[in-house]
């Protein structure tokens, strides 16, 4: 059991099996996020590939696959050819130390929370990068607002996360999730949600930026940019930017199910010490309805808001969020030294 | 004439969504209210569009599709040559070339007819100057054809539609 050999073949089983589920999800994910968007929108949507439309995210990828793949003029090829990779795997590898199940993740850090902030920090690269290479004025743009949007809102997510570090007093996320556990009638709000609801809220809002999602999605604004740093990509590199964007967001709300929503617990049900296959399952269950439920929250917004002005953006990032969490960190440190479990102690 | 009930209320709703530029704007209720709207949407899901090569549209009454040149009693052509629907085109997409009647009661008959439809903006001027009602707009709207010269319409064609 103890055989080396036996633990690489189990995380790498492990690590096949998560990747080709998330890499199904994101078919499944643009699915709803076009069928969503027509509902808002009064029209129907996607209806015509496959059962209720649910295999036209495969009819796009075929589309995507026979298109030219152009390299344009004067570009940087190795460069150009990099980008969507960097954009791509940075998200699938931050998604490896989210724990999907009871203690189960394809790589458990002690630091898992440290690890994920680093390696989603290097997303920017491909935005920069590709906009850097594709020599063209407009994906250039693109790239610059992209490296400075993410490194103001970096700030603000790191201190927030900071903050539930403080509460929990560890960074091992499993452990961060056990301690949401409550049982009780206010089991509820062991959830790190209500115990720090500014952290919460600045991480949300941070997640959107950082994963360029609608309301902050300066870096590929169509009106401005057409497209931004993806403008002069076509075919599969497009189709790798555009998965690599949707990986992104299942991974950010992966961290937010983890740290603000008790992760693959749930309140009142008790969690078991040596747990079974049911157990497993029903955790990777929970763990998944809560993913979801996140996952429509973003695509919600996404067709409500119009998208931000720069320097909205900006001011919101530099002058709000990062003030407030750092308020919010003296807060939590105050609240640690008086021993209270919540920001406002509760009745 | 008093204003339509409702047009006050916008126009102070309006005067008051204007905010000072210089002024901080708060996201917070603006965007709650956005999620409640979508959010009722969602839920509501009423489609405002229709599965179209399914479900057709009926065309609303004057609704300027297609040409016909339409005929008499006697089945000829309701056409004089008389070309003030050419005149009145915008487009200059009518072409036509008289010839003279076999019949008493008019000088002259089209030879040749032509409408280019990919010119025509359909804005029913031909209709408007015909003063014989020999030419119509009909609500065909779905007419798809593979080659450009096939959409250039000759009197065989409008007369038979
Ligand atoms: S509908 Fe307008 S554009 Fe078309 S043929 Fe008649 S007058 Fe010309
Ligand atoms: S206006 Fe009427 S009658 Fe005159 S040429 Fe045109 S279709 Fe014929």
């Amino acid at each position: 059991m103890t055989d080396p050999l036996y633990s690489i073949l189990i995380a790498v089983i492990k690590a096949v099996i998560i990747f080709a589920v998330i890499l199904q999800i994101v078919p499944l994910l643009v699915y709803f996020e076009r069928k969503i968007s027509a509902w808002i929108q009064d029209r129907i949507g996607p209806n015509r590939v496959g059962p209720i439309g649910l295999l036209q995210p495969l009819a796009d990828v075929i589309k995507l696959a026979f298109k030219e793949d152009l390299t344009p003029q004067g570009a940087d090829k190795w460069i150009y050819r990099l980008a969507p990779v960097l954009v791509y795997a940075p998200a699938v590898l931050a998604f490896t130390v989210i724990p999907v199940g009871i203690d189960l993740q394809v790589a458990s850090f002690d630091v898992g929370v440290v690890f994920l902030l680093t390696i989603s920090g290097f997303s920017v690269y491909g935005l920069a990068f590709g906009g850097w290479a594709s020599n063209n004025k407009y994906s250039l743009l693109g790239g610059l607002r992209a490296s400075a949007q993410m490194i103001s809102y970096e700030v603000a997510m790191g201190l927030s996360i900071i903050a539930i570090m403080m509460t929990a007093e560890t960074v091992d996320l499993n452990e961060i999730i056990r301690q949401q556990w409550g049982s009780g009638t206010l089991g509820l709000l062991e959830w790190n949600l209500f115990k720090q609801p500014i952290a919460a809220v600045v991480f949300i809002i941070a997640a959107f930026a950082e994963t360029n999602r609608l309301p902050f999605d300066l870096a590929e604004c169509e009106a401005e940019l057409i497209g931004g740093f993806h403008t002069e990509y076509t075919g599969l590199k497009f189709a790798t930017f555009f998965m690599g964007e949707y990986v992104a967001m299942i991974t950010m709300s992966g961290l937010m199910v983890t740290l603000f929503l008790g992760g693959w617990s749930v309140p009142w049900v008790e969690i078991p010490t040596s747990p079974s296959m049911v157990d497993m399952a029903l955790s990777i269950g929970f763990f998944s309805v809560k993913l979801f439920a996140l996952l429509f929250f973003y695509i919600w917004i996404r067709w409500t808001l119009p998208r931000f002005r720069y320097d909205q953006l900006m001011g919101i990032g530099w002058k709000v969020f990062i003030p407030v969490s750092l308020v919010n960190l003296g807060l939590t440190a105050v609240a640690g030294v008086l021993g209270w479990k919540w920001l406002i102690p509760l009745p | 004439m008093a204003n339509p009930p409702g047009a006050r209320e916008e126009k102070q709703e309006r005067k008051t969504a204007t905010t000072d530029p210089r002024k901080k704007a708060s996201f917070t209720v603006p965007v709650a209210k956005g999620l409640i709207n979508t959010l009722k949407h969602i839920l509501r899901r009423e489609p405002n569009t229709i599965h179209y090569p399914d479900e057709k549209r009926t065309p609303y009454p004057g609704y300027r599709g297609e040409h016909r040149l339409k005929r008499d009693e006697l089945g000829r052509e309701k056409c004089v040559a008389c070309f003030l629907c050419s005149t009145a085109c915008p487009a200059h997409c009518i072409e036509i070339v008289a010839e003279e009647a076999p019949w008493d009661d008019r000088e002259k008959r089209p030879r040749l007819f032509n409408i280019d439809m990919m010119r025509c903006i359909y804005c029913g001027m031909c209709e408007e100057a015909c003063p014989c009602d020999a030419i119509e707009l009909t609500p065909v709207f779905n007419i798809p054809s593979r080659t450009r010269a096939e959409k250039i319409y000759d009197k065989e064609k409008l007369l038979s539609l």
